[in-house]
């Protein structure tokens, strides 16, 4: 299974997690670019660097237009303990029931019920404009996202 | 490290950075957060690894403070940098991973007390606010160059994504060594 690439139609989905309900089409009615990032589990060690990470951009990525979401297959009460624990105050979404379903349509779905470490950016047609799989155990950082986006703020 | 994942250091060392060990050594950057468990463990490491084969290298230290989990870290940072302006930033950074976050801002004044700094210039230095855009664009650069979490290390202009063990450590400098003699 593939990773949605770049120009495909991002599917909209709506799930419970750290900030209530986040409807991915309504985020991005308030931001230019939404980065959706897929983690494979909440309080796991790379996971947790890792959004700790995108908090630390979030006000960066903010003045680009673009937002944070983050996706995991815990359930929602994990999602606000774990946005909680580490301030982040980007959503962190629960792809819990049916599992792992809104990873499925992205194609980062694993046959070990998570999700794959994969990064997104979805612009406000719907449309996604960047796709990246890392390695399981490997917190891909901010740079390319960074990179991406400035490429795309100046084309805009 | 694999292709895919190798991020080089997107600003080269200059004589703005702190920085031990002969000029024409081996370069080994460390983004590190003084209040991170895990550069605390990463400080006795790399001073071992540093203490055997440290006359060919030349190590620097960034600051990359997680700031949404460690709400000591920017401070202590600028602390290392107050300290630096009266000649003592190395002892300084000893001192703030040794205090194993014990990282308050009387804890600080008292460092300084103890590394025999001018108490009163040091708060105000670290009130300065060219060191706290000193440190901020630190962040900033390290962010650029794939700095993904703390400690992150890159030997000569490659990040390291090895384990920070003493071993590990020291066979991957002396690699860049023998890289650097060829």
């Amino acid at each position: 299974m593939a990773a949605l690439s770049v120009g495909s139609k991002a599917p909209d989905f709506e799930l419970d997690g750290s900030a209530g309900t986040t409807r991915l089409s309504d985020v991005l009615k308030e931001n230019d670019y939404v980065v959706l990032a897929f983690f494979p589990a909440a309080f796991s060690p790379v996971c947790t660097n890792e959004l700790n990470l995108y908090q630390e951009v979030r006000e960066e990525f903010n003045r680009m237009g673009a937002e944070v979401v983050g996706v995991s297959v815990d359930s929602k009460w994990v999602q606000q303990a774990f946005a909680r624990q580490n301030n982040l105050d980007f959503p962190v979404v629960a792809d819990f029931h049916p599992k792992g379903a809104v990873a499925q349509k992205y194609g980062v779905m694993r046959s070990d019920g998570m999700a794959e470490r994969a990064l997104f950016i979805v612009d406000s047609e719907g449309i996604v404009r960047f796709s990246y799989v890392s390695e399981l155990t490997k917190n891909p950082g901010a740079d390319r996202l960074l990179e991406a986006l400035e490429k795309m703020t100046a084309r805009a | 490290m694999t292709e895919e994942f190798a991020h080089w250091l997107k600003d080269l060392v200059t004589d703005a950075d702190w920085s031990r060990g002969p000029r024409d050594g081996v370069v080994l950057v460390e983004y590190a957060d003084y209040q991170c468990p895990s550069c605390q463990a990463a400080f006795g490491t790399i001073e071992a690894v540093l203490d055997r084969i440290g006359s060919r290298v030349r190590f620097v230290v960034r600051h990359f403070p997680v700031v949404s989990i460690h709400p000591y870290a920017e401070r202590a940072a600028l602390a290392a940098e107050a300290a630096g302006r009266q000649g003592k930033f190395w002892e300084m950074h000893r001192r703030l991973f040794e205090a194993r976050g014990a990282l308050s801002d009387e804890n600080l004044a008292l460092y300084a007390q103890d590394l025999g700094l001018d108490v009163e210039r040091f708060k105000q230095d670290m009130e300065d606010e060219s060191l706290a855009a000193k440190v901020k664009k630190q962040k900033w650069q390290g962010l650029r160059s794939g700095v993904n979490g703390t400690p992150t290390l890159y030997i000569g202009e490659l990040r390291y994504d090895g384990r920070v063990n003493e071993t590990d450590l020291r066979t991957a400098i002396e690699a860049e060594l023998s890289k650097d003699r060829s």
